[in-house]
């Protein structure tokens, strides 16, 4: 980076928030994914939307590539910037600026992070629905560049269904305003393509959200089961009673026992082959009701036990372990391949059997944690990256577990994004044509293709149509 | 170009049965897969012809000049049901009355009930984003698409998104096809979230004065009394002598009477349940009833705004047929009204921050107003170069921005 950049930048933000020399650019060479490692440019922190448009506008000038970043828990190295590019960390812009209880929206700047908003608006009996499970750090920001999930998305929907509105800065430094107040789209459905666009459509600078009311009635059951099949069985039948829970998730036996053995303890039985947790919410006649199927369906299905609660510490003891489920594993090694992938739920069973497969043949330590309810996975692998056998080996493992479950029809992300951790596996969902359909609305937002470039969209693997339409 | 050369070069391409002409004598192709309707747009595109698109001609412009007529309607198949999944794969001229039918069988349920006849090919409900009242519980038609293939204006198959309920992999183009009115592309195949058809199903009958009606909506959603539907429909669209709100619950049997319980205890409605018999008839009847006029539109304004809006809806229009969903704030009018009327309501709508979309119109009121009429500052550029990516020789005849810059 010139030092004339680097003057002009601090002539924005202040010379306070301009990051350039190489120890103060450590901390921004990563995301939460391990295997990414990068040193940005320069690192520059805006304090609000003028200024985030002053610096795309002196980028535009100089032609100079950027990656927006909110607090750097992305699981797919979208938020990891090359030595070309500048990073631009959104994470003093973490104001809310308005709640309207009435109509049940608040507006935020990007930096927002995700449990803050949820907090701000409970004494209103209101919350912000999509609940990652780096939700205590991760931003809305990144939530919106990502379409974030969490476990409460079986019922409610992930992050594009709770944006109505942002106020987006393109890479040309110009400014629109996508969807309305209200939510239906204001033309195209642009909030809808711009959620989940990775960072490579523009830099949101002002999020309308929708909140939800707090349900006043809450059962959380946990029940264990002998085989990860029967856990299986009764998720597909739960969901083949018409019940759609709140939250259906479930832990594999080598995730409980990680979890037992830490600080986190939360007495789930360490024999089980498959622990479920099953949350119901609503009004509490339905809930009760609900909760007397539920349990019949577990029961029939094989749980050897069912534990249920309503009170907000007893539901907090059963979700602790599934909450701090990340965190347990982390105590197992030094690094953790937290995957994500999709597949049908019908093929639950048959895809545990292959990622223990998989697991045996690599000799690797995964545990899995996933929403089962929506059959997105969570593999997760315990390594150590200083040991290159072993690296390698995480690496061919989670190739051959994306291979099953694109061969069982899924998706190589469910909520984690693509970033440039799984790049390589976009040919294997989308065929040449689609990847360039991809690219052109890319273009159609960024034509210089300056916005995090290089990630989600493998270029090589496009079919670059204008030139195959005069060829043609 | 002459429709005898567009018939026969289309004869030439899909066989004497791909091929047949409209009352007007133009030529209309019947494509029977996506490779085929992709081969259409192809040969249209390179002979620079216009297209438009047809499902069962009620929702998209049948009546827009053009070279020749697309019609979907040979693509009808369910491709496939997976009940254990809840997902299923649909060509996209189907009509809905036939995958409802088709999934009723294995006690599945689309949970769409958009206006306008049953046998509405499930391609228009996605290609408009026309949702009904079930929006209230369900979302809008963008909730229930997993993923579809379209066939873009010069004739490629662009695949977006899966088959699976949660999937982040690249951007997300099935959102840009919902409510895109066919601007980027014809939608060949649906790929659709399904739920478990619900154990009971009622309907309840509120009469009184809009404004009381919509008072009480508003209780209700404070109270956390959620309906799947909670729909206000004028006298005229509900054939009643006042303003109607109904109330409809899914789910199981002890959930529902439990909001059954609570509808009636809160503000002093009087509640009439609607006999299980005639709860399908009721919905299919006010779904018809937006085809009571020429043109429809829809305005999707905050909860509190419902009756300015529909104030300003008989203000400047009419009062006529209006279905307005009183917790979604999603407001449908059909009725008649002059080409500068409708642009002035849109004028207003747009300085309260409302959207309102052209859902359907004679191809005059289509082209002069457009779906969308004028875009807010910067986003007219990207649509077009959207536009201009799916359909570079602009042969897909759609008015999203109308002829005038409003």
């Amino acid at each position: 980076m010139t030092p004339s950049l680097v003057a002009a930048l601090e002539r924005i933000v202040g010379p306070r928030w301009v990051r350039h020399r190489r120890a103060e650019l450590k901390t921004y060479t990563m995301d939460g994914l391990p295997t990414r490692e990068s040193y940005p440019g320069l690192v520059v922190m805006p304090g609000n939307a003028e200024e985030v448009r002053e610096i795309l506008r002196l980028l535009h000038l100089v032609d100079v590539p950027f990656v927006a970043r909110g607090a750097g828990t992305g699981l797919s190295g979208g938020a990891v910037a090359d030595p070309e590019a500048v990073l631009i960390a959104l994470t003093r812009m973490n104001r809310i600026l308005r709640i309207d209880p009435v109509l049940r929206r608040a507006v935020l700047q990007p930096g927002v992070v995700n449990a803050r908003l949820s907090e701000a608006v409970e004494p209103l009996g209101l919350h912000y629905v999509p609940d990652p499970s780096s939700q205590a750090a991760c931003t809305v920001g990144g939530n919106v560049a990502e379409n974030a999930g969490g476990p409460h998305c079986l019922k409610y929907g992930v992050t594009t269904n709770h944006i109505v509105q942002l106020e987006v800065v393109l890479a040309d430094a110009s400014v629109v305003r996508l969807g309305s107040p209200q939510g239906d789209p204001w033309g195209p459905d642009l909030v809808g393509l711009f959620v989940g666009s990775e960072g490579m459509f523009g830099i949101v600078t002002e999020i309308t959200v929708r909140l939800e009311p707090i349900p006043p009635s809450v059962r959380t059951m946990l029940a264990d089961f002998a085989t990860v099949r029967g856990a299986s069985e009764a998720v597909s039948g739960i969901i083949a009673a018409g019940i759609v829970p709140a939250a259906l998730e479930m832990m594999d036996r080598a995730c409980v026992a990680a979890v037992e053995a830490s600080i986190y303890a939360a007495g789930y039985p360490t024999d089980a082959a498959a622990v479920l947790l099953v949350e119901l919410d609503g009004q509490s006649d339905a809930v009760e009701g609900e909760a007397a199927t539920v349990e019949s369906i577990l029961r029939g299905a094989g749980a050897r036990e069912v534990r249920s609660a309503s009170s907000p510490a007893d539901r907090a003891r059963l979700w602790q372990g599934r909450k701090k489920a990340f965190g347990a594993m982390g105590r197992i090694a030094p690094d953790l391949a937290v995957q994500d992938a999709v597949v049908p739920r019908s093929a639950l069973p048959d895809i545990m059997d292959r990622i223990e497969e998989i697991r045996a043949r690599h000799r690797l330590s995964i545990s899995n944690v996933f929403h089962a309810g929506d059959g997105n996975l969570h593999p997760n692998i315990s390594f150590d990256r200083r040991d290159p056998d072993l690296t390698h080996r995480v690496h061919l493992a989670c190739r051959e577990i994306m291979a099953a479950c694109v061969a069982a029809g899924g998706s190589i992300t469910g909520e984690h994004g693509v970033g440039s951790d799984k790049i390589d596996y976009m040919p294997w969902i989308f065929d040449a044509e689609t990847l360039g359909a991809m690219r052109a609305v890319r273009c159609a937002f960024d034509p210089a293709e300056r916005a995090n470039p290089g990630k989600v969209v493998p270029l090589h693997a496009c079919r670059e149509w204008r030139a195959a339409r005069g060829a043609r | 170009m002459s429709n005898k050369v567009v018939h026969a070069r289309l004869r030439a391409l899909l066989g004497t049965s791909g091929v047949e002409r409209d009352p007007a004598g133009l030529p209309r192709a019947i494509p029977e897969s996506a490779d085929a309707l992709a081969l259409v747009c192809r040969l249209a595109h390179e002979e620079g012809w216009k297209i438009r698109i047809e499902g069962q001609g009620t929702w998209l412009a049948g009546d827009a000049p053009v070279d020749l007529a697309v019609s979907t309607r040979a693509l009808d198949q369910v491709v496939s049901v997976s009940p254990a999944d809840l997902v299923a794969t649909v060509q996209a001229g189907t009509p809905l009355e036939n995958l409802r039918r088709r999934l009723a069988d294995d006690g599945m349920w689309l949970a769409l009930d958009p206006p306008g006849r049953p046998e509405r090919s499930i391609g228009s409900i996605a290609a408009t984003g026309t949702a009904g009242p079930l929006r209230h519980g369900f979302g809008p038609v963008r909730d229930h698409l997993l993923g579809c293939t379209i066939a873009t204006g010069d004739g490629r198959l662009v695949k977006a998104g899966g088959r699976v309920v949660k999937n982040v992999a690249g951007y997300d183009l099935t959102k840009l096809q919902v409510g895109g009115f066919g601007g980027f592309g014809i939608i060949a195949e649906l790929h659709l979230r399904l739920r478990a058809m619900p154990r009971a199903d009622v309907t309840l009958l509120a009469r009184a004065s809009r404004d009381t009606l919509t008072s009480t909506a508003r209780d209700l959603m404070g109270a956390q009394v959620v309906p799947v539907a909670l729909e206000l429909l004028s006298p005229a669209l509900a054939a009643e002598s006042e303003w109607v709100l109904a109330a409809r619950f899914v789910g199981t049997g002890a959930a529902v009477q439990g909001d059954v319980r609570r509808l009636g205890s809160i503000g002093d409605l009087a509640w009439q349940p609607l006999p299980a018999e005639r709860t399908a008839s009721f919905w299919s009847v006010v779904a018809r009833g937006i085809l009571g006029g020429p043109i429809t539109l829809r305005l999707g304004v905050l909860g509190n705004g419902v009756d300015d809006t529909i104030d300003l809806l008989a203000h400047d229009l009419d009062e006529g047929l209006v279905s307005a969903g009183a917790g979604s704030g999603m407001i449908r009018w059909t009725g008649d009204a002059p080409i500068e009327r409708l642009r002035a309501l849109r004028r207003v709508a747009a300085s309260r921050e409302i959207p309102m979309t052209l859902e359907r119109a004679p191809w005059p009121v289509r082209l002069a107003l457009g779906h969308f009429g004028a875009y807010r500052e910067g986003v007219g550029q990207i649509v077009g170069r959207l536009r201009d990516s799916f359909d570079p020789g602009q042969c897909l005849r759609v008015a999203l921005e109308g002829a005038t810059g409003e």
